[in-house]
């Protein structure tokens, strides 16, 4: 009898000390993030800025599910070709529990296939061009889609700029350009413009005198020029030096300090569509956010790929403590049902896997930006 | 395409032109003596605008004295990898010293990318070039027109250093024989040092002045311009300085003037110069001006 009773408290005890120590390992285990921005090459600004909204999201909300959140950053140095190749190796070297990014349409069309193939579920920030998450189950955004926003952009250019003619000016080699332009153009013309100009150059550019004389020709009442900021810049001053006084419009990938910066007195009155600005939230989230990010890097202003990365963390681990876990399909379903997410962005709905939430549009006055009205969906 | 267009377009590219010869004149001379394409001079012309920009922003400089300094920094740099990657190869097969120079060309561009960080930063474009000048209907950016004619002010000096000075004749004699060199009497690594210091100078030049054109500099964009001086360079005749200024105004003229005639070929411009050159290595591989130099 005494054997037993040893046998069976030593059995208790051991099974006791293994589901304690199953227990502390599971607990222990991190909740891991891959991450998959451009940190290097042309679409670095993005990237840097994107990541310290991510630091600071993941700063003020440490944990989910009882676990630490831990962030794995790779760098897709703005390539198509290493966006694919982050995702894999953050899914199959980092066995991540879901990714962030990325961040350019083009790199996010990219890595998507990835995750979608591996049912790892992915957010992006801030790509905007609607294939992105087409015929996908897996791939979400925080944002809204270049439909609305090219919507948004023509309703403006009629509208606040009365203009009638536009020329077009597309950066061929990003996807996000191509399909705005074509939302602008679509849109604009629906609201009785007219198209003047449609003219291509490439990431990377820098001389851009040969498309404006052409554009200059045709004397249009607004040029819409939905490029990034490094080329905008340039085409902002090319265009004032070649004595064109049209207003430039663009969209979200103007929003970037450099803009200014680079772009002087030239950019003066350029307008632009986006998601955030600092001086047109709407929810407490997006005060708190201003704040914390003033405070914490106090030389930048805080912009849409910063805000936006902040809600894609709280959007996807909101997602994982109503799944209760970190399982990926779970994730994934919950995901799909996100409602009335107040976001630092706005207030937001996922639909058919993007947001439908408010765009805001900007513009540059006195060397600074400046919010000009929010638009609803 | 009206008159007028045709000119502010030739001026336009005149002005590109110049630059992509001023960064050639490196290339055609080095090669000249050397034998070597330094692929690094590319990012010789990218070091020179962040040596001008610390020179403006973190000293204060007016930018003159920023961009005297700027192309005395670059001479050295030139001279620096000179001594350090390319001497110890004299002796060796040219397809080392090659490798070598993409291997420099690699390091500058990602010891920049560490050091320097990769946004693009805003130059200062100095208020003397600043004003657009209209003439008729034609708008051209004076900097333009101030390119062209310091290009050509340069080529003048150049001539009269590689033509008319003994250390000029130094390096034409290097450019024949160099092996043959030191038994005259002549340092030649003496003569090899200025080489590459001039080159690099005049890359300064042509780099501080592309700076001010494209007012945004970032580590990588000395790489396509390097590329494109490297084919006006043999276009023009591989060392052959003329040559290389005068093939940098007919890439220049013509990558323009492709971009303006067919907007919707734009997205080739930088593959027309590549063309270019395999057209000039099937047809003419001397380019215009060159020598057929004995081997």
């Amino acid at each position: 009898m005494k054997k037993s009773l040893w046998l069976s408290l030593a059995g208790t005890l051991v099974a006791g000390i293994v589901a304690l120590g199953i227990g502390c390992a599971l607990a222990a285990e991190p909740v891991k993030i891959g991450v998959y921005y451009p940190m290097t090459g042309p679409s670095a600004v993005y990237g840097q800025i994107g990541y310290k909204g991510l630091q600071l999201a993941q700063k003020d909300r440490p944990e989910v599910l009882g676990r630490k959140v831990e962030l794995f950053l790779t760098d897709n140095k703005s390539d198509k070709v290493e966006s694919a190749n982050a995702v894999s190796r953050l899914i199959q070297k980092n066995k991540v529990d879901a990714i962030i990014g990325g961040l350019t349409s083009s790199n996010t069309l990219s890595g998507a296939p990835v995750a979608e193939k591996a049912k790892v579920p992915m957010i992006s920030p801030w790509a905007t061009n609607p294939v992105v998450t087409q015929n996908k189950q897996y791939i979400f955004r925080a944002c809204f889609i270049d439909p609305f926003q090219g919507f948004v952009g023509a309703k403006f250019a009629r509208e606040n700029l009365k203009a009638k003619n536009a020329a077009v000016l597309i950066d061929i080699t990003q996807d996000y350009c191509v399909g705005i332009a074509n939302f602008f153009m679509k849109n604009f013309e629906k609201m009785g413009g007219k198209v003047v100009a449609k003219l291509h150059y490439n990431t990377g550019d820098l001389d851009f005198t040969a498309q404006l004389t052409s554009i200059k020709g045709k004397n249009p009442d607004v040029i819409y020029c939905p490029g990034y900021f490094k080329e905008l810049a340039l085409i902002a001053r090319q265009a004032r030096e070649a004595g064109i006084k049209a207003p430039i419009l663009s969209g979200d990938a103007a929003q970037a300090d450099e803009l200014i910066k680079i772009g002087g007195k030239a950019v003066e009155g350029l307008s632009f569509t986006t998601h955030f600005d600092e001086m047109g939230v709407t929810t407490e989230a997006g005060k708190k956010f201003v704040k914390a990010f003033r405070s914490a890097y106090p030389d930048i202003t805080p912009d849409s790929v910063s805000a936006l990365s902040y809600d894609t963390y709280n959007i996807l681990l909101d997602a994982m403590e109503r799944a209760g876990s970190t399982d990926k399909d779970k994730v994934r379903a919950e995901l799909e049902k996100t409602a009335n997410f107040e976001g630092v962005t706005g207030v937001m709905t996922m639909k058919n896997h993007d947001m439908v939430k408010p765009a805001v549009i900007l513009t540059v006055k006195d060397g600074k930006f400046k919010w000009l009205a929010t638009v609803r969906p | 395409m009206t008159v007028q267009l045709f000119l502010q377009q030739l001026i336009n590219g005149l002005g590109l032109g110049s630059l992509y010869g001023l960064i050639a004149i490196g290339y055609t001379m080095v090669y000249g003596i050397l034998r070597l394409i330094n692929f690094a001079h590319g990012d010789v012309m990218m070091m020179s605008t962040y040596f001008a920009f610390f020179g403006i922003s973190m000293f204060s400089l007016p930018w003159w004295l920023a961009a005297l300094v700027a192309m005395l920094l670059t001479a050295l740099l030139g001279i620096a990898i000179d001594q350090g990657a390319y001497r110890p190869l004299r002796r060796a097969p040219r397809i080392s010293a090659l490798i070598t120079a993409i291997g420099v060309s690699f390091f500058l561009e990602n010891a920049s990318l560490v050091v320097f960080g990769s946004r693009p930063r805003a130059f200062h474009r100095p208020a003397i070039f600043e004003p657009v000048w209209e003439i008729g209907s034609i708008s051209v950016l004076s900097l333009t027109v101030y390119t062209i004619f310091i290009t050509l002010a340069l080529l003048v000096l150049v001539y009269i250093i590689v033509y008319r000075t003994r250390m000029g004749m130094a390096m034409r004699a290097v450019s024949r024989d160099m092996h043959t060199v030191p038994l005259m009497g002549i340092d030649l690594n003496r003569v090899i040092a200025f080489t590459f210091g001039m080159g690099s100078a005049l890359a300064a030049v042509g780099g501080i002045l592309w700076a001010m054109k494209y007012p945004q500099i970032e580590p990588l964009m000395g790489i396509i311009p390097g590329l494109k001086a490297f084919v006006a360079a043999v276009l023009g005749g591989i060392g052959n300085v003329f040559g290389a200024v005068l093939g940098g105004f007919i890439l220049g003229i013509t990558e323009i003037m492709l971009v303006a005639f067919w907007p919707e070929l734009s997205g080739y411009r930088d593959a027309f110069a590549f063309l270019l050159l395999i057209l000039v290595l099937l047809f003419r591989p001397t380019g215009i001006m060159g020598e057929e130099l004995p081997e």
